[in-house]
């Protein structure tokens, strides 16, 4: 598992979830199983605004862009 | 301000007569706008209205309305009122929700409703036909079609039949949500909403230059109410917006305002943290928010500090700090119950913590150490309600004295519909006993907390029942071993939700793919996702002597873990 993963990991498990990172499996599907809501993912997209300089639209926000921790941090490099 | 008449048919009707070209609506997307005139909205909503007669709706009987936020949501309400049925609007399933738990949803709201008519999508109506259970006063579940338009002739007055209907008749069915809430149906007559808007107009102070604007969901009170039929019934203007739009793009609110000059919106207390910590500046370039009159917080517990956010994000954009105000409100009063000052500071009350915890006093704070709890006004009461606050023994209790707040009006509930019981034990002489604990203190309110376990999630009440009851149909839960309750978050301005869950060893299941699946049931199978998820053994859970679990104190308990206070806004 890369750093990007675990990181992201880190963050969604411990700021949405309040659990362990390693209880959270990477493929996961966070959004389709409504784990994270609408308000969740706002904060998400800033995040990785922010910190990975990716830009994910609002209208982006859905499972059929990223479901899972792998999903997002696929998203994230291939925007970079 | 609110035309004669003494039937929402009457005031629909005059305004046709009267205005039937002014803009009464627009609908606000992401990127385009569609905007409906008095005359648009009510021959739209004529042609449901006709869809409801043919399908052998009486006046009297209730239509339930499950489309998606649109311009077909509306027509399909207000052809209802125009037909004189009693209308009735419920979430559509989002993607997320299980269609097993939706339909479970609605039977429970059929059993005790009885509707005769239920209105959607058309792919739902044909999967509602087939899934829910029979009911002999349902004739017809509609699917809304573009097609109804053909054939059906201009809307005249003269021959709705809603103009028939008395003062005292329904109006229109309100709900909470979960299957708790979604059998407890609000009924409220013409005469409570026409009497709440003929007090609550002036204290907004509402003339024909202001515009609302609102994204709040119609199958909530403040939605339907203060976000729908309080503009259209006085004749302003209404930007609306989906919710599910605004939650993931919250800047619509700050765009619609500075493009549409808006002047008042209501929101709960979440949207204000979400708004001032969620927005980025690229999304604010250009806007102008001079022209917003209030700011209405209401329907969640209110904090200073969300206020203060607010503030500070939205002042350079012109918003002005005495446009931030509070309210009270509830369905069973139609809505408002009080109102802060429009254009005027809300009063923050700073109260001796220890005194309002132990004694229930809210004794004002004397300097030096002692902890101190920032309680928001919620205003003075509205001209024709009276608010009390009763002790545990039923008697009223003085001034700055913690207790349930009751509730007396002339727009109050005709009761829950077809539930004598819950009415009966709802009222008391006269009043509604509110479930809310708070004071009275120089005229104003002051909402401290809640008698019942009700959670009030961003905005949305929640029955901790319901959700224990999906958690306990998750396999490896020990059957009624679960508990639920809500913790304050003055982060998130609201409530977060807590789930305590006894593993059944019969079933060995791993604790963190058991949380997992708790986390899944909640969010598929109601409207809120759990924040914290615990998986305890049979030692953990505290139990009434009778084995029933105690909320109340598996919360102190999991607060006192955690290292918690029990009033979320303290400051030292």
């Amino acid at each position: 598992m890369d750093d990007l993963v675990q990181g992201l990991r880190a963050y969604i498990a411990e700021r949405y979830l309040d659990m362990a990172p390693e209880d959270l499996p990477p493929d996961y599907p966070l959004v389709s199983n409504g784990l994270i809501d609408s308000f969740n993912l706002v904060d998400l997209a800033l995040y990785v605004e922010e910190t990975f300089h990716v830009h994910i639209d609002d209208t982006e926000l859905n499972a059929n862009v990223f479901d899972s921790v792998y999903g997002l941090a696929a998203l994230i490099k291939v925007r970079s | 301000m609110l035309p004669p008449g003494d039937t929402l048919a009457h005031i629909l009707a005059h305004h046709l007569e009267t205005a039937p070209d002014r803009g009464a609506v627009v609908l606000m997307g992401r990127s385009s706008e569609t905007h409906l005139t008095v005359r648009q909205l009510l021959d739209g909503a004529g042609v449901y209205a006709d869809q409801y007669k043919a399908s052998g709706v009486r006046p009297g009987e209730v239509v339930v309305d499950l489309l998606p936020p649109g311009a077909p949501l509306l027509f399909a309400f207000l052809g209802g009122v125009l037909m004189g049925a009693v209308p009735c609007v419920l979430p559509f399933p989002t993607e997320k929700l299980d269609p097993v738990r939706y339909r479970e949803n609605l039977t429970a709201l059929i059993q005790v409703t009885h509707p005769a008519a239920m209105v959607a999508e058309p792919a739902l109506a044909s999967e509602l036909r087939e899934a829910l259970p029979h009911d002999p006063a349902m004739k017809a579940i509609l699917g809304c079609s573009d097609d109804w338009k053909e054939g059906s002739g201009a809307q005249v007055p003269d021959l709705w039949e809603g103009l028939m209907r008395g003062p005292q008749d329904l109006a229109l069915l309100q709900h909470s949500s979960g299957t708790t809430g979604l059998q407890k149906g609000v009924a409220l007559s013409h005469t409570s909403i026409l009497s709440q808007l003929a007090a609550y107009l002036p204290a907004l102070r509402l003339s024909d230059e202001d515009v609302v604007v609102s994204w709040l969901p119609l199958y909530h009170d403040m939605g339907l109410i203060a976000g729908f039929l309080l503009p259209l019934l006085a004749g302003v203007k209404l930007i609306l917006m989906s919710p599910f739009e605004w939650a993931r793009a919250p800047w619509m609110l700050m765009q619609a305002v500075s493009r549409h000059r808006g002047t008042l919106v209501w929101l709960p207390n979440f949207a204000y943290n979400f708004c001032a910590e969620r927005i980025p500046d690229r999304a604010l370039k250009g806007i102008d928010l001079s022209s917003w009159r209030a700011v209405i917080n209401c329907s969640e517990p209110m904090y200073a500090s969300s206020h203060q956010m607010f503030s500070n994000r939205f002042i350079p954009y012109g918003i002005k700090p005495e446009a931030l105000t509070t309210c009270y409100a509830m369905a069973e009063n139609v809505f408002a119950v009080t109102q802060g000052p429009i254009e005027g500071r809300v009063t923050i009350d700073r109260v001796a913590s220890e005194s309002l915890q132990r004694r229930g006093l809210a004794e004002p704070e004397a300097g030096g150490s002692q902890r101190v709890v920032e309680v928001v006004s919620a205003g003075p009461p509205l001209p024709n309600c009276a608010v009390q606050v009763v002790g545990e023994e039923g008697q009223i209790v003085g001034e700055r004295q913690v207790g349930e707040l009751a509730l007396r009006s002339d727009c109050m509930l005709s009761g829950y519909y077809n539930r004598a019981d819950a009415t009966q034990s709802a009222l008391r002489d006269g009043w509604f006993l509110t479930g809310d604990l708070g004071y009275v203190a120089d005229g104003q309110v002051y909402i401290t907390g809640r008698k019942k376990d009700l959670m009030i999630v961003g905005g949305k009440n929640i029955y901790p029942q319901d959700i224990e009851q999906l958690i306990g149909s998750v396999p490896g839960v020990y059957p009624g071993r679960a508990v639920v309750f809500g913790i304050a978050d003055q982060e998130l301005g609201t409530e977060q939700v807590v789930a305590i869950a006894e593993i059944d060893p019969r079933h060995p299941r791993g604790e963190a793919a058991l949380g997992l699946d708790i986390r899944r049931s909640v969010s598929t199978g109601s409207e809120i996702t759990l924040r914290h998820v615990k998986i305890v053994d049979e030692r953990w859970l505290v139990k009434t002597s009778s084995g029933k679990l105690a909320r109340s104190a598996n919360r102190e308990k999991f607060l006192t873990e955690q290292g918690r206070t029990r009033i979320g806004s303290e400051s030292e």
